[in-house]
């Protein structure tokens, strides 16, 4: 069963379109994110849904319900927002219980719910405190917390985290994920940062200029994206490109100036180009080194021109056929600047975009 | 070698001595440095040239007309009397009536806090509206209630005649109500616009989902955020209205001059001898009011001249 489906939704600013003839079901309690550049979108599909904006065209049904003309607070929607949003001159119970008694709520209904969202989100000592003195995270919770008591069907998250610094975004990412399995609302979780997109999701929809470019499971999104963008989008490090001909038939491969990769076990999308010009995609952390790199169908010898050591692992700056050349190798490995290095990688883990579309092969 | 371990000995304990002057903790307040007596110096003569007005016309209020007619104005009175600030405030005349400043002072009441009231209730429904709940022509009806604020008073003065003739109020109370109203409008609107479209729009998206109507969030969210500027609209009101003397002549009617006017009267009087002591009584209970509030907000006054400077 559906929970949202969004039809044909369309939505200009006076002359300016923001959203195309948008298509987008979401299935009964699901994860969804909604991953993009700034200024794709993103927002503003977040507020169609939730009612804050006025559709130019087509319907947004939740729970098979036409709402595309229903307020807010109808929709059976909670929301929190990238700025939090909380009421500055109420307590954070205030702060809850706002919704409820605008909805008419009796009160002891609205102390057992205050108490049990509180509890889960652990912010019962705050509940009298303002939000000026509360710290980002505390404040998060609260917001959370006030789309948590609504008992809303399904939970709208615009950019929850990216006011806050890097060790408590990874905490509360965390969380939010717990409460999702805990509660199993249907999410629709907005961001630009695509670890919280690969951790959180049951499903990403890559969005560019308006239009969803390709909604899939994470992993298919990493393995097999459907166009170059996203392709340099999805992943840390971003993916190599290789600028070179495809030469198709029986036995596929792709020339790079002089030097020739088979393409031995990459699955195309379509029918083979007989040539073609296009860009060959491999990720970094699919690059193999030393005897394994051997012992692959494409293996190249580069020199090291960069080290970065990262820890866990190693990025390593390369030119391979006169192009840019990441590798990830081993944290513990002590290559250094002009060490020659053998490479491979596997050709049905890599993309291959064509030149002019930028759409997969 | 010992001499020099001797020698080294008084360099260590100057290092130390300046050491122990480097920043660190709360900055020590200087209270002696030549910029800030020059400041204060500065400070205190502009008070004074301000001031000492304020203090001949105290002194004058409290002296009898023989020693005024001395001449010494700076000089305190010899004999100190409250007698003339309770004729200016009781039986002072005013053209015909002899009944003192009391009759202006609760006049200008009557006119102030409706005025006040209604002024600072209408315009900032609008700015609120105009901010945050746009609607088609909604940019154009802000530049004409702006443009309203760039024509000068006195050319809307004979239409707005005829206007509250129209209406059957000309010549009362409720007649000076509405000029006021009307005339606070287009700068009240502006301040409140602006103050209101400041707030982060979030908020009221979160109120949205959370059931808040129109009046819901403008009651329950924005006017609780809002005091500051309420009060800055509250100040700037008061003292105008009060202090205005234009449409309470031509408005308000003979009964109901408001207090400015009534001064006005008093002091220009042609009959009969100057009474300075009652003339500077009656005016220092006139500016009583604009002053009193000056001193018990001063922080929201300042703010509210700034208000008025940036956008006036
Ligand atoms: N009120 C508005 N009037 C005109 N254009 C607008 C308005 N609001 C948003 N836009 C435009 O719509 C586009 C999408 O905006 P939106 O806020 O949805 O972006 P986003 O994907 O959420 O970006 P970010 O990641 O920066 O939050 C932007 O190009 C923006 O300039
Ligand atoms: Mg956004």
């Amino acid at each position: 069963m559906n929970s949202i489906e969004i039809k044909k939704l369309g939505l200009r600013f006076g002359e300016v379109e923001v959203l195309k003839n948008l298509n987008l079901d979401i299935h009964d309690g699901e994860f969804l994110v909604l991953l993009g550049s700034s200024g794709c979108g993103k927002s503003t599909l977040l507020n169609c849904i939730a009612g804050l904006l006025e559709l130019s065209e087509g319907q947004i049904h939740i729970k098979d319900r036409n709402v595309t003309w229903e307020e807010p607070k109808d929709r059976g929607i909670g929301m929190v927002f990238q700025s939090y949003a909380l009421y500055p001159q109420m307590s954070v119970r205030g702060n809850l219980s706002f919704g409820l008694k605008n909805a008419g709520v009796p009160k002891a209904e609205i102390e057992k719910r205050i108490s049990k969202a509180s509890e889960m989100l652990q912010i019962e000592q705050l509940l009298d405190r303002k939000p000026a003195a509360l710290s980002g995270g505390q404040r998060q919770r609260v917001a959370i917390g006030r789309a948590l008591v609504r008992d809303a069907e399904v939970f709208l998250f615009d950019e929850p985290l990216s006011n806050l610094d890097a060790k408590l975004r990874t905490d509360l990412r965390v969380e939010i994920k717990r409460l999702h399995q805990r509660l199993g609302n249907t999410m629709i979780y907005v961001t630009h940062d695509q670890i919280e997109a690969m951790t959180l999701a049951d499903r990403i929809a890559v969005m560019r200029g308006g239009k969803i470019v390709q909604l899939a499971p994470p992993t298919e999104l990493y393995n097999k994206p459907v166009n170059k963008y996203i392709a340099g989008f999805i992943g840390s490090p971003a993916m190599n490109f290789l600028k070179g001909i495809l030469h198709g038939g029986d036995q596929p491969y792709f020339i790079v100036e002089d030097s020739k990769f088979p393409l031995n076990g990459y699955e195309f999308d379509g029918p083979v180009p007989e040539e073609a010009e296009a860009y060959l995609g491999v990720r970094p952390e699919h690059v193999v080194i030393g005897a394994e790199a051997e012992a692959s169908v494409a293996h190249h010898s580069v020199e090291v021109e960069v080290v970065e050591p990262m820890g866990s692992d190693t990025l390593v700056w390369t030119q391979l056929c006169g192009q840019h050349f990441r590798v990830r190798v081993d944290g513990q490995s002590e290559l250094k600047v002009g060490d020659t290095l053998e490479i491979g990688f596997d050709p049905s883990k890599a993309s291959l975009f064509h030149a002019q579309t930028e759409e997969r092969l | 070698m010992s001499v020099l371990a001797y020698e080294s000995t008084p360099e260590k304990a100057t290092a130390k001595k300046a050491r122990s002057v480097e920043p660190s903790g709360s900055r020590p307040t200087r209270y002696l440095d030549p910029g800030r007596i020059i400041l204060y110096s500065v400070l205190f003569v502009a008070a004074v040239y301000y001031l000492l007005p304020l203090y001949v016309m105290v002194m004058t209020s409290m002296k009898g007309l023989p020693e005024i007619r001395m001449g010494n104005i700076f000089s305190p009175p010899m004999e100190i009397t409250f007698q003339h600030w309770v004729k200016a405030w009781d039986s002072a005349c005013t053209g015909l009536y002899c009944e003192g400043l009391k009759v202006g002072f609760w006049n200008s009441v009557k006119i102030t806090v409706p005025s006040v009231i209604m002024s600072i209730a209408i315009a900032s429904v609008n700015g609120y509206a105009l901010s945050h709940w746009r609607f088609k022509g909604s940019e154009v009806f802000f530049t004409i209630l702006i443009f309203g604020s760039f024509i000068p008073y006195q050319v809307m003065l004979y239409p707005l005649v005829i206007i509250t003739r129209e209406l059957g109020i000309f010549g009362s109370l409720s007649a000076v109500v509405f000029v006021h109203t009307i005339f606070g409008m287009p700068i009240l609107t502006l301040l409140f616009r602006n103050y209101f479209a400041s707030l982060p729009p979030e908020l009221l998206s979160a109120a949205r989902v959370d059931g808040a109507g129109f009046w819901g969030i403008f009651f329950k969210i924005l006017i609780p955020m809002s005091v500051p500027i309420f009060m800055v609209a509250v100040i700037m009101q008061i003292t105008g209205i009060w202090n205005d003397f234009l449409f309470g002549t031509i408005f308000a009617g003979i009964k109901n001059f408001p207090m400015t006017v009534q001064l006005n009267n008093i002091v220009n009087t042609t009959q009969g001898v100057k009474e300075y002591n009652v003339n500077m009584a009656s005016t220092i209970l006139t500016g009583a009011v604009p002053l009193c509030i000056y001193v018990l907000s001063g922080k929201y006054f300042v703010r509210g001249i700034a208000a008025g400077a940036v956008k006036g």
